[in-house]
């Protein structure tokens, strides 16, 4: 029994959510392999050599996985699944477009978003905006399966030696082409790993008034977050969206600003270690999974607690 | 061109759902259903395309119970043209729904079939994707912008850390996200035309599908609930609190 985990990384840099699968590939028994797939991403390859646990790493480096083609990942993990027991992606935007694709064309189900391992073939996750948690068996003999990455403990980044193993990248598709990213360039912690979190709500008013949680930010080193209702405003971009349909984030502590706590918000940040909440709706819906609430007008709180820090 | 719909039946995103005390599954008897909102963009987006001339001929498309009919008649006032019910009360899973979903775009060759990137009961975020492998077409999920011309769709997706753009030569599958529209209210005059618009139901045996669920489904527990904490009257409190209590910052 071997599962394969299928790397996250931007041909340079081996991400964070890849330590977080692997951590969960562990638990399924037997041995993990890592699968990098990209174009010139030997450094990536070897950084995954390095990691926990993890005892050989699959290199498949060519220009048709540069920008992570599904068409393509997904036939190149396909032709490798033949010795795996499960194959494991991080449930990262990447992954939850790939993984699918594998399934389909072994003919087995998925099981997504997984939030605990109970045996080889028996996985928790969570269903209706995680309102409910749901715990299948996947009978098939392949099991494809997506982490979410928040339920799992990173292992260590160093201390293994793995050897590294070229394997021929597939051909391209043909059928469908990378045009261009548009990245937003910052110096704060990325919002799925971040030790701390701000996020603003509809309680914000405005995309200037956001500016006041940057100060707040700088001053914790946190990332920037945001409810759907915030976003669907205008007030800020899409992928600082926290919440069932945007991203899950567990940090140590996460800071709801004017957010009142719809369930598909809850559903995002539930899992922070330490919640603190500033709303001046005393009944706000935050301030019941809150450890600490400020009921009051945010635009008066939020510059008094960058000054008390 | 034409494009396929498939749209799903779900509780209404506004309902808590309960989980059943013998924990078999969540308790779904007379609670409010609707349209998957993340089809609802996607009726939207074919709909669009349709007034903007690229598109001629949408079909909306479901499978599941009887009632998926109402689901359909929401997709016709919305503005497809006519609808399919795969009629089933087998639990279907998204493997079995991609299948039912192949079997329909090779009876019906449209150049496009467009769908919610994720169903917010199962939030399993895998038809789209698993459609597409079947066929061997290529996607483009989490759309939020979609242009469609000289046998090509450019795809602007939402994907970590920003957005990006991809070229799919068609025919293809896209996957919508929040920001690709806003759906329109469906007006009164469209809910009566609606009802007048074909209408035609088929079964998973007509389409020679096996649908047969592959994942068990052991217990659905609640979620361990977390502790309301305490309210502090002021911001001193709350950073001592924080550094001598928390211990985050």
């Amino acid at each position: 029994m071997t599962s394969l985990v299928i790397a996250e990384h931007d041909n340079h840099e081996l991400k964070g959510a890849t330590l977080n699968a692997v951590a969960a590939a562990r638990l399924m028994g037997g041995d993990v392999h890592v699968l990098v797939m990209g174009k010139d991403a030997a450094g990536v390859a070897e950084a995954a050599s390095k990691l926990q646990g993890v005892s050989k790493v699959l290199l498949a480096d060519g220009p048709q996985h540069e920008h992570g083609l599904a068409e393509n990942a997904a036939a190149q993990v396909v032709g490798l699944a033949g010795g795996y027991s499960h194959i494991v992606f991080p449930a990262t935007a990447s992954g939850k477009n790939i993984a699918p694709r594998v399934a389909a064309l072994l003919d087995v189900a998925q099981v997504s978003d997984i939030i605990a391992v109970e045996s080889p073939d028996t996985f928790q996750r969570p269903i209706y905006a995680g309102n409910a948690i749901a715990t299948v068996q996947a009978p098939d003999p392949v099991k494809v399966i997506t982490v979410r990455t928040t339920g799992f403990d990173a292992v260590e980044a160093t201390g293994g030696s793995a050897p590294v193993e070229k394997v021929e990248a597939v051909a391209d598709s043909g059928k469908s082409s990378f045009v261009g990213r548009e990245f937003a360039k910052s110096d704060r912690p990325e919002l799925s790993a971040a030790r701390i979190v701000v996020s603003g709500g509809r309680g914000m008013g405005s995309a200037e008034n956001f500016k006041i949680l940057e100060a707040l930010a700088d001053k914790l080193n946190a990332a920037l977050g945001a409810s759907r209702a915030a976003v669907d405003a205008g007030y800020a971009p899409n992928d600082w969206q926290v919440g069932q349909t945007g991203k899950i984030v567990a940090p140590q502590l996460y800071i709801a600003v004017g957010i009142s706590g719809a369930i598909q918000h809850l559903a995002g940040m539930k899992d922070s270690k330490v919640i603190v909440a500033i709303n001046k709706d005393e009944e706000a819906p935050i301030f019941s999974v809150a450890d600490y609430g400020i009921v009051g007008d945010l635009f008066q709180i939020v510059p008094e607690l960058v000054d008390a820090l | 061109m034409k494009v396929l719909v498939p749209v799903k039946r779900v509780v209404d995103y506004n309902v808590k759902v309960r989980v059943k005390s013998d924990q078999s599954g969540v308790d779904i008897a007379n609670v409010k259903m609707s349209m998957n909102p993340f089809d609802e963009i996607a009726v939207e987006e074919a709909v669009r395309q349709k007034e903007k001339g690229v598109v001629t001929e949408i079909v909306a498309v479901s499978a599941g119970v009887a009632q998926c009919q109402e689901t359909l008649r929401t997709a016709l006032a919305l503005g497809a043209d006519r609808a399919i019910l795969v009629e089933t009360s087998v639990e279907l899973q998204p493997l079995a729904v991609a299948k039912l979903l192949k079997s329909l775009v090779e009876k019906e060759q449209p150049q496009l079939v467009i769908l919610g990137k994720q169903a917010i009961d199962d939030d399993a975020n895998q038809t789209g994707q698993m459609l597409a492998a079947l066929l061997g077409w290529p996607q483009a999920t989490f759309a939020s912008k979609l242009e469609i011309a000289d046998g090509k769709a450019t795809v602007t997706r939402e994907v970590d850390g920003g957005l990006e753009t991809v070229a799919l030569v068609l025919p293809a599958v896209v996957t919508t996200d929040l920001r690709l529209n806003e759906p329109r209210y469906v007006t009164l005059p469209n809910i009566m035309k609606a009802k007048k618009k074909p209408l035609e139901t088929v079964t998973p045996e007509d389409l020679g599908v096996d649908v047969t669920p592959r994942l068990k489904t052991l217990k659905v527990a609640e979620p361990p609930a977390r502790k309301a904490g305490i309210k502090v009257p002021d911001v001193a409190t709350l950073v001592d609190k924080l550094k001598n209590e928390a211990k985050v910052i």
